[in-house]
């Protein structure tokens, strides 16, 4: 079975802070990881392949220092990756970024499988997953909890979804695309092996022409949208009000202003 | 190719731009700000310029399709179980708004068999709709990604929308990524805010992002038409009903068979809970301190008094004392009741990222340092188990329950 998975290198937004005083971000220090909803993709395309055999193809879009996260994913075992960067791809927004993805995976070709993380925390979009399998033409099967059977013969997969009001269970055919939640597994940590095998290994780079991009498509040329402004978000009310004394007094004081709010019916 | 310019002879070395980059592109060299492969030429950097040293140069995109053929706001009318979400009506109120800026109608776009549209499509004229665009199919009975993504890429097709709007929960998501990719426009996702520029009459669309630490506003080019969002619930309150409104119905068929739907829906198992997070107006929460499976009766007791939903932080769900689907924050769920009680949780910037929109936050924790008193809106410095059995006890009194 072959499994691509799509990542993508995130700043550590445990690191993330604002400045008090300027109300900006604070972007000293702060370290770039694997998006950590990819982290479950990738080990369930793992795990795939423990059980089906097959390959993993671990595929990222970004910056030259995005290979980090190609190196941790060939640490935990990952067959074969690729690094997709071109100066042509900068200022991509979802649309022209599930272009590129779904070229390169075209490339790879002969996938039975696509797997990315529901989201990446850093744009929060989840666009890039349907987006994907829409420019491939396969059928999308996001939020995925659990995938509970594959069938290589039969060309057939059934998942359940996690949704806001239970879990869907899915039939469908393959090859198809799935955005995986963090509930589906538990990613593994690479072996010391694996770690000196990745630090030596050599990664390829993929340019636009690399994969066929129409350059109308890519980059700012082929992104719909435009990000006009960038700004702090409107800190809440003040600082709250600390309530002090007894249980006794805070208790029913607390109640009251609940109360007040009319909210509790 | 955009281009970001820093003119180095009237850069002072001032650092202003380098924290004002939320992408982390600009760095010092030898005096003055050199950017790098990082920048998205979002321009957050050129406004906070003292002396006016960066500029971006931007590709003009002309205008290459007639954007007089695109009209009306359209608000996709998502329905589950029987029951049109809450979220859609509050589209069609902001709808309106965006509507009237633009000098056009607000209208429907309905997807469901004969018995579901018949229903909700008068409640969305009810809301607010002056038409209703109606795909009726059995295809359509229940959310699919292909039936309903054809569905709508007809209509949107044939009758040219100038904006779509759909409401940011897992279907509309799912949904809409797959639409705009089809019809190749912009879909900004999770917006918080919309407006329409009073200039140019383009959608402002402003969403959060890293984890709410920063928004951006977004706009289209004038060459992708239509304009797509996805729209936080909750954000927008419901509009009044009234039914005594009329509205024109235009009805289309689904030009599909159920062979053409590659996937089939086999079962749904319902959640646990009888009150679900996302529509939950008060949710009462745990975290490290609730410290076992069984801390959270006492959160689950003041949730059954209040009718709240139970939530979770990441340390609670990671340890295996609650399921994943309870957990709030970044790589759970994104959460905005009325009131949000955290009981035992410190507020990791994580956690902040999934609920710190909520209108009232309470928060009980041992620690008085923790970084969850500077986000609440009422502290209580105590310990779950002392405070919470006198809280419940109290609201049992008032509430007669």
């Amino acid at each position: 079975m072959k499994i691509a998975v799509c990542i993508k290198q995130v700043p550590d937004t445990t690191d993330v802070k604002i400045d008090p005083k300027t109300n900006t971000l604070i972007r000293e220090g702060v370290t770039s990881i694997c998006n950590p909803f990819d982290e479950y993709a990738i080990e369930e395309a793992l795990l795939l392949r423990e059980k089906h055999g097959g390959e993993v193809h671990v595929i990222t879009m970004g910056p030259p220092q995005a290979i980090e996260v190609l190196k941790n994913a060939l640490a935990v075992g990952a067959d074969r990756v690729y690094l997709v960067s071109d100066k042509a791809f900068a200022g991509s927004d979802t649309l022209a970024t599930a272009y590129a993805l779904s070229k390169t995976i075209q490339k790879i070709g002969e996938v039975d499988l696509v797997i990315c993380g529901k989201q990446a925390i850093d744009g929060d979009t989840a666009q890039v997953g349907p987006g994907v399998a829409t420019r491939l033409g396969i059928p999308q099967l996001t939020y995925v909890s659990k995938i509970r059977e594959i069938n290589l013969e039969k060309k057939k997969i059934i998942v359940e979804r996690l949704l806001e009001h239970g879990r869907e269970v899915v039939e469908s055919s393959l090859p198809a695309l799935l955005t995986v939640v963090k509930d589906i597994n538990e990613p593994r940590l690479p072996s010391l092996l694996g770690i000196k095998k990745a630090a030596k290994a050599q990664i390829p780079t993929l340019t636009a022409k690399d994969i066929g991009a129409d350059e109308n498509r890519i980059g700012l040329k082929g992104s719909p949208t435009w990000v006009v402004k960038v700004f702090s978000p409107e800190a809440r009310g003040g600082s709250g009000e600390m309530l002090k004394g007894e249980l006794t007094e805070i208790v029913p004081l607390l109640v009251n202003k609940l109360m007040d709010t009319k909210f509790i019916k | 190719m955009a281009r970001l310019l820093i003119d180095k002879d009237t850069c002072t070395g001032c650092e202003s731009c380098i924290p004002a980059c939320p992408f982390g592109a600009l760095s010092m060299k030898e005096g003055v700000a050199v950017v790098d492969e990082k920048c998205t030429f979002c321009g957050a950097c050129v406004d906070v310029c003292p002396v006016r040293a960066i500029t971006l140069e931007k590709e003009e995109k002309a205008a290459t399709i007639d954007l007089s053929a695109y009209k009306d706001v359209w608000i996709f009318i998502e329905h589950e179980f029987g029951k049109v979400s809450n979220v859609s009506f509050e589209l069609l109120g902001e709808g309106r708004k965006l509507a009237d800026a633009v000098g056009s109608k607000l209208c429907g776009m309905l997807l469901g068999d004969k018995e579901s549209v018949d229903q909700f499509a008068k409640e969305a004229i009810a809301y607010g709709a002056e038409k209703v665009y109606v795909m009726e199919s059995p295809l359509l009975k229940q959310y699919r990604t292909d039936s309903y993504a054809r569905a709508a890429v007809d209509l949107i097709r044939k009758y040219k929308p100038e904006i779509v709007l759909f409401g940011a929960t897992t279907q509309g998501r799912d949904f809409a990524g797959t639409v705009a990719t089809t019809l190749e426009t912009g879909l900004t996702a999770d917006c918080t805010g919309l407006d329409i520029d009073p200039e140019t009459k383009y959608l402002r669309q402003t969403r959060p992002a890293f984890g709410g630490n920063i928004m951006a506003t977004i706009l289209d080019y004038p060459n992708y038409r239509p304009q797509m969002a996805t729209v936080r619930p909750k954000v927008f309150s419901m509009p009044p009903r009234d039914d005594s409104r009329k509205g024109e119905i235009i009805r289309e068929t689904l030009q599909m068979t159920e062979d053409q739907v590659r996937t089939t829906i086999l079962e749904f198992i319902k959640g646990a809970e009888t009150v679900n997070l996302v529509d939950a107006e008060i949710i009462v929460s745990g975290g490290r301190g609730v410290g076992g499976p069984d801390g959270f009766k006492p959160i689950r007791e003041l949730a059954g008094v209040l009718n709240a939903a139970v939530g979770a932080s990441r340390a609670a769900v990671d340890s295996g004392w609650i399921p994943y689907e309870h957990q709030v924050g970044q790589t759970g769920r994104t959460v905005r009741p009325k009131i949000y009680i955290a009981c035992g949780i410190s507020g990791s910037i994580q956690h902040q990222a999934g609920m710190k929109t909520s209108d009232i936050i309470v928060a009980i924790n041992k620690d008085p340092e923790a970084p969850i008193f500077k986000i609440a809106t009422y502290g209580v410095v105590g310990d779950l188990f002392t405070v919470l059995p006198l809280l419940t006890q109290e609201f049992k009194k008032r509430l007669g329950r």
